[in-house]
């Protein structure tokens, strides 16, 4: 409002990344309402089912939370390498392998004591979750092959030799009507946040978030990955070292969905099962987009998809609305939130002192 | 009947190419069209979701399955025009608006497909190109369904028009470089959605074959990935329509090799065949690609390939 400026709006660029995003879930619910209403049902009733489904009591907010964790944690296997410029979409296959050698690890030590045996399961699936991603990161950096391509491939390979495993070798032969590998026993199971039903994996989830931030904008590492990023070849001039970041950001962001299955196994499913591939991995990328890869903003994101989802059963007993009711709602919110990133740097409103003119 | 012994496995690989090799190819085509105009669409999986619902809706409605497949096409084309006009906003992500839109299709096509798990629809009819044979296992292997003849038709038609009409050269051109099609006075956007919304078309169709077809029936659990593996089949067929048939049926048959080795007795590896398309795309991308040099024949415009 004050300078020689012609177009400063009240707002600055926080405002922005909060009201434009929020604008678009807003008209997103609109046009939801719109396609309910023109189906016969109440648009009111239906808001108000999903806020009670996921965030209106104790018992919703569980369950939003509990569904929230693994896209967290998936989610950062996006957001990590995009700071480094890479678009890394293979997060459903490093989460899978990632569950697979938790469980594994899990069973073989069975009798050791329980807290070393959750580290250790913690580690072998970020290691392998971590190596995984850390593949195509390679493929990338010395052999010029796109890591997008390579990350979804590598899901498919991923989920082939897990099947492989799961079915064949590693399969716990009582486990008739799932094929299963062998339990981890409930003594090595990570249990629930004390006072609350919701497992650990929310709690690995947030640090693993803010600790991803940290990283990423308050280190030199995080500085030089984003320099990267930016740029690669100015990087490269800075004599800054190009490969090792990249294989480092991949590494990081493929051992949180790496961790996501260890949670998985740990705390849901007891086992590695075919259950582990729910599509966390493909929900995480959008996610990742929609908090536009910043990793703290991760965290609201996705408590918003689960509350969504978890109210899906709600919808389905009180208004006899099929259960895919909620993921058309999801499906329209993110391509109008992803739409909306045409606005920014757009409106009037938010030209903020420094970004004016 | 007689018992093939060993020469069950070719044919069963055979007969499982020709049967679910349509799918691969229809989605395919639709992702080629797209990716030439340097724009890539990671949503076909929705749209061949969506298509198979709206066919196999219409076909329980009208009797007539080439209904559904019409029916199918058009549902498939407004997805693709979804996904080609929100992609013509400046700095939108066409992956991340493929990913939602992947989401979006499924998620629209199960609440509408509700009450269609239960009826059966007319189906498709298929002709046999084992009259030949006395044995039953032969002509079963060799049953067909027209749209694989009307695929293979227009993979050749395709390929042919991409080089010699104005419209393949056009699309090419703007795919390959958007300054030069701007030069040329070319609307870049107007292009791309255009080939969005007839790669979405194509994507439609070849759901409708998921469940006019075979399987032949809507359920759920009907679509096991083909469209975003489509994405990698084109890449695989190095952006060539003609190659793109044969690619599709590749990876018809590599998911059939572990059912037919089963049939003669060897079942271990069973999953690990399935990987076999993607292992061997990842091998041709490792070997022809380097990080000064991009794969051959990759429209220059698309982000993937850069």
């Amino acid at each position: 409002m004050n300078g020689p400026s012609t177009g400063r709006g009240p707002l600055g660029p926080a405002a922005e990344a909060l009201l434009i995003p929020v604008g678009a879930l807003v008209a997103a619910m609109l046009l939801f309402g719109l396609f309910i209403a023109m189906l016969g049902q109440d648009p009111l009733a239906v808001y108000g089912l999903i806020w009670q489904g996921g965030f209106a009591s104790a018992f919703s907010w569980q369950n939003t939370l509990s569904r929230a964790a693994p896209l967290i944690l998936t989610a950062l296997c996006v957001a990590i390498p995009a700071q480094a410029g890479l678009m890394v979409i293979g997060s459903e296959g490093a989460l899978a392998l990632g569950g697979l050698a938790a469980a594994v690890t899990g069973h073989l030590l069975g009798e050791a004591s329980p807290a070393g045996v959750k580290l250790a399961m913690a580690g072998a699936g970020m290691l392998a979750g971590g190596l995984w991603i850390l593949l195509a990161g390679a493929l990338r950096q010395y052999r010029g092959v796109n890591e997008t391509i390579s990350s979804l491939l590598l899901t498919y390979i991923a989920a082939a030799l897990f099947n492989h495993l799961v079915e064949g070798p590693l399969r716990d032969p009582a486990s008739l009507n799932k094929p299963s590998t062998d339990p981890i026993g409930t003594a090595n199971m990570i249990g629930s946040i004390p006072g609350m039903d919701v497992h650990w994996g929310l709690i690995f989830g947030v640090a693993a978030c803010v600790l991803a931030y940290l990283l990423v904008r308050h280190t030199t590492w995080g500085f030089a990955l984003r320099v990267v990023g930016g740029n690669a070849r100015a990087a490269r001039l800075a004599g800054l070292p190009v490969g090792a970041l990249v294989l480092g950001a991949c590494f990081f962001g493929g051992a949180a969905s790496g961790l996501a299955g260890m949670v998985e196994v740990a705390a849901v499913h007891g086992s590695a099962n075919a259950s582990l591939m729910a599509g966390y991995g493909y929900a995480g990328i959008l996610v990742a987009f929609i908090a536009r890869q910043n990793p703290l903003a991760i965290v609201p994101v996705a408590v918003l998809l689960g509350g969504i989802s978890a109210s899906g059963g709600m919808l389905q007993r009180r208004l006899d609305l099929p259960d895919a009711t909620v993921l058309v709602l999801q499906g329209m919110a993110f391509l109008l939130i992803l739409a909306s990133e045409t606005l920014y740097g757009r409106m009037r409103l938010f030209r903020g002192a420094e970004a004016g003119a | 009947m007689t018992d093939l012994g060993w020469w069950g496995v070719p044919l069963g690989v055979l007969g499982g190419a020709l049967r679910v090799s349509t799918p691969f190819l229809f989605v395919s085509l639709g992702e080629c069209i797209t990716e030439k105009s340097g724009r890539i669409n990671l949503g076909l999986e929705g749209i061949m979701v969506m298509g198979a619902m709206a066919g196999y809706a219409v076909s329980l409605a009208s009797g007539n399955p080439w209904l559904g497949v019409l029916a199918a096409g058009f549902a498939g084309l407004a997805l693709g025009l979804l996904h080609g006009l929100i992609c013509n906003l400046a700095r939108v992500n066409d992956i991340a608006v493929g990913i939602g839109l992947m989401l979006f299709g499924t998620g629209f096509a199960f609440f509408l497909g509700k009450p269609y798990i239960q009826p059966k629809a007319p189906n498709l009819p298929a002709f046999s190109l084992g009259g030949w044979s006395e044995l039953p296992q032969v002509q079963a292997a060799l049953q067909v369904s027209p749209l694989l003849l009307i695929g293979i038709a227009l993979a050749f038609a395709l390929a042919w028009a991409l080089c010699n009409t104005r419209w393949g050269l056009v699309l090419r051109m703007v795919g390959d470089s958007s300054d030069a099609a701007r030069a040329m006075g070319y609307n870049v956007n107007l292009v791309r959605t255009l080939a969005t919304a007839a790669g979405g078309l194509l994507a439609g169709v070849g759901g409708s074959f998921l469940s006019l077809y075979y399987p032949g029936s809507w359920t759920e659990g009907l679509s096991s990935g083909q469209g975003l593996m489509a994405v990698a089949l084109v890449i695989f067929a190095r952006w060539n329509p003609v190659y793109c048939f044969y690619a599709a049926l590749m990876f018809g048959g590599a998911g059939s090799l572990g059912p037919a080795l089963q049939s003669v007795g060897i079942t271990s590896g069973y999953y690990l065949y399935n990987a076999a398309p993607y292992v061997l795309t990842l091998a041709i991308m490792l070997a022809t690609c380097s990080p000064t040099r991009t794969l051959a024949g990759a429209p220059g415009e698309l982000s993937i390939v850069r």
